[in-house]
């Protein structure tokens, strides 16, 4: 077994959590784990990704070859079609319908869903108006996490003790709420369509 | 015990367990982690380890020489552009050698992720005549840190760390050994080789070219470097550091076909690539950075054309290396399926909202129709993004410190006025020296240190500029009246725009501090800034 996840969005999005999480998760089922990110400069409302590998085997390659990714999971929909030369021929792609528009060339919102759409797994999901409902659209990047949990080879009971381990130092509240977020995304998944 | 940690992590805590007792540094991505994690680390605060952050990589180098004078043993780390300005105190520390082991980790960045060129500081090592290592993974990048300190110590040699961003960025498990305690105080009792004078130093130049031999000696045995037999003899693969994880990468569940050297430790073993040349059709050298064994290898009048690499074209010559490009140069199929949709547009990165910069920024640009164009000099920070839209306001970006003998310079060429923009940490890293000339002639420049009491661009580090400024500035001997500060917000932005406008036409050096905190700072952090401020007062 093993899983290549390609995690995209704008710096400052939060894709850097869900990497910890998958991390964490993953070593908790005893698997071996490679996850490689961005820092520094690129980090200031640029694009960013984090590759991240799970296998029950040693892992080579820090980075994931083009063409090998089973999963891309992103926070907005243009930074998916970045990473799509990763994806392989049946990969799956997730990620939130709404765009981060702090560029002025922007593209046409409908193409770029419409692009998304020729791929045949794919989930649309509207993660940020889930975490606003639930109060804080920072936890979109949860919600998200639980729209693809199940194209993971991950149990749910892990993820979530993953998410408790990772927030718990910022208050019993802020890890609920991820907690929330999580379980709402794998609801709206469940429905599969942009909500 | 068992670790989830950054390449960089691995280095720290295999720094940590090698027993140092102190770690010296200025951050600069991708090697900032190290240092911080020994900051955060209970082991360097039980053992009250130095981790101070320096005010440039030179004295970072020199103040661990001390350390190391001093018997203990001790980590530098910088990344690849800050070996050039420590490269002074390297190289000859290379020819006074060292007491305690002194470990230099040099983060390079190939592909420039974040940096302005990619240089290979392998051709530092090698023009010091030092021993170099270069892990593949997480795990090794532990072991060969622990390794480093004893390589040091056996050759009384300062050793090169040499990591990629791609390895110091990438998360993974290790396991860890136990710590050893650190070394004790011990003046050496032989201080001849510290004392540089030319009889001294010839003597030591003498004895650094001899112990060559048995580096080269150690490098043949060494654990890091492997011979993995293959059976298939038309190509054998030279790989250096994380370059064999892409050869692996391509045979995923089989065995790879070919011979491979997986080379950790240099200098380069002589013996073991005498074996795969003689026994292999072509060879194929896998770096991650400069073609620097491939070119050892090569013919240079291309008569035998057996070695394959970044010269021959068979690798980019420049960018780093992934699986795929080791792939092609293996004659593997391709599985890349899809391409970026034509309708993605970049994404750069951008100033943060509410940044101090971008309203300096918009005062400097209301006064460039009149002043004209390109009289803007830049330097490296977060205000480097001035030089894109929507700013457009810098023009050059050359080095740490550059901005102001460069506005110096074209000032003395005739160019009238000139501005330079330099953030607060790289005044104090490289700056002042540049205005202590342009103070000395009365250069007829704008200094602007754009002051957000932080090294914001990796992660918003101490400054050591912090309270410091106008002191320094004074003390240099900038007249008072030509010494002013603002603070660039937006409801200052008139007022900034004339203060600005009188020094630039102020025929003589000004220099003008835009001071407002880094945005990303959280108010504990700028609480203990002013803290610190005050008792610096």
């Amino acid at each position: 077994m093993k899983i290549n996840i390609i995690l995209a969005g704008v710096g400052g999005q939060g894709i850097l959590s869900i990497a910890a999480i998958l991390d964490t998760a993953a070593l908790q089922q005893n698997l071996y784990v490679k996850q490689s990110e961005i820092h520094g400069m690129s980090q200031r409302g640029g694009a960013v990704e984090s590759h991240v590998r799970i296998s029950d085997q040693a892992i080579f390659s820090d980075l994931i070859p083009s063409g090998k990714a089973d999963l891309i999971i992103a926070l907005e929909p243009m930074e998916l079609l970045r990473y799509l030369p990763f994806l392989k021929q049946d990969g799956w792609l997730v990620t939130d319908a709404n765009p981060f528009e702090n560029i002025e060339n922007y593209p046409d919102l409908k193409s770029v869903l419409n692009e998304i759409k020729t791929h045949r797994n794919h989930k649309i999901i509207n993660a940020l108006k889930s975490a606003k409902d639930l109060g804080n659209s920072k936890v979109a990047n949860m919600v998200l996490l639980g729209a693809a949990s199940s194209l993971l080879p991950l149990s749910d009971e892990v993820i979530l003790k993953a998410i408790q381990t990772l927030f718990i130092s910022k208050g019993e509240h802020v890890a609920e709420l991820n907690i929330e977020a999580f379980l709402k995304g794998k609801n709206l998944s469940q429905t599969n369509k942009a909500l | 015990m068992k670790l989830l940690v950054l390449g960089n992590e691995a280095i720290a805590q295999g720094a940590l367990d090698a027993g140092i007792s102190g770690v010296y540094a200025y951050p600069g991505t991708p090697s900032t982690e190290i240092t911080q994690y020994i900051q955060k680390s209970k082991l360097a605060q039980e053992r009250a380890i130095h981790t101070e952050w320096s005010t440039n990589e030179k004295t970072a180098t020199e103040a661990a020489l001390g350390m190391s004078y001093a018997g203990k043993r001790v980590l530098v780390c910088m990344k690849h552009v800050g070996l050039n300005v420590a490269s002074d105190a390297f190289m000859n520390m290379a020819i006074s050698g060292v007491n305690g082991g002194l470990v230099l980790i040099i983060a390079d960045d190939p592909s420039m992720h974040s940096s302005q060129n990619e240089q290979d500081s392998r051709f530092y090592g090698k023009f010091a005549l030092v021993p170099i290592l270069e892990p593949s993974n997480q795990q090794e990048a532990y072991d060969i840190t622990r390794f480093a300190f004893d390589l040091s110590e056996q050759y009384d040699l300062p050793v090169i760390l040499r990591m990629v961003t791609r390895l110091s960025h990438s998360r993974s498990v290790i396991e860890t050994k136990e710590a050893r305690i650190e070394n004790k105080l011990s003046v050496p009792d032989y201080a001849n080789n510290f004392k540089l004078i030319p009889a001294y130093a010839r003597d030591q130049y003498i004895r650094l070219v001899a112990k060559q031999d048995d580096l080269l000696a150690a490098s043949e045995i060494s654990n890091f470097n492997q011979y993995l037999e293959g059976e298939n003899h038309s190509i054998g693969i030279i790989t250096t550091g994380i370059a064999f994880n892409y050869v692996m990468e391509n045979f995923e569940d089989k065995a790879c076909p070919y011979p491979i050297l997986k080379l950790s430790q240099y200098p380069v073993p002589k013996q073991k690539i005498k074996k795969l040349y003689q026994s292999c059709d072509t060879i194929l050298v896998l770096e991650e950075g400069y073609p620097i064994i491939e070119e050892r290898l090569k013919d240079y009048f291309d008569i035998d054309t057996k070695v394959k690499g970044r010269l021959s074209g068979t690798i980019p010559r420049t960018g780093e290396l992934n699986p795929n490009i080791v792939a092609k140069a293996l004659g593997l199929s391709d599985d890349t399926t899809f391409k970026v949709p034509n309708i993605v547009a970049d994404r750069p990165p951008e100033l943060c909202v509410g940044c101090a910069h971008r309203d300096l920024f918009d005062s400097i640009n209301s006064l460039i129709p009149e002043i004209g164009d390109k009289h803007v000099f830049g330097d490296i920070g977060c205000y480097a993004l001035g030089s894109l839209p929507p700013f457009n306001t810098i023009n050059t970006l050359i080095d740490m410190g550059a901005s102001i003998p460069m506005a110096k310079g074209a000032s003395d060429a005739g160019l009238f006025p000139t501005i330079a923009i330099i953030g607060d940490s790289t005044f104090t890293h490289s700056g002042m020296t540049g205005l202590l000339d342009a103070i000395n002639e009365n250069s007829p420049i704008t200094v602007i240190i754009s002051d957000n009491s932080a090294v914001a661009m990796t992660g918003g580090q101490d400054s050591q500029a912090l309270g410091r400024l106008i002191a320094i500035c004074k003390g240099l001997g900038v007249p008072e009246e030509h010494l002013i500060v603002i603070n660039p917000l937006f409801k200052n932005h008139e007022l900034n725009v004339e203060i600005i406008r009188k020094e630039l036409y102020y025929k003589g050096i000004s220099v003008i501090i835009a001071q407002r905190a880094c945005v990303r700072l959280s108010k504990p952090e700028k609480d203990k800034r002013k803290e610190l401020v005050l008792k610096r007062a």
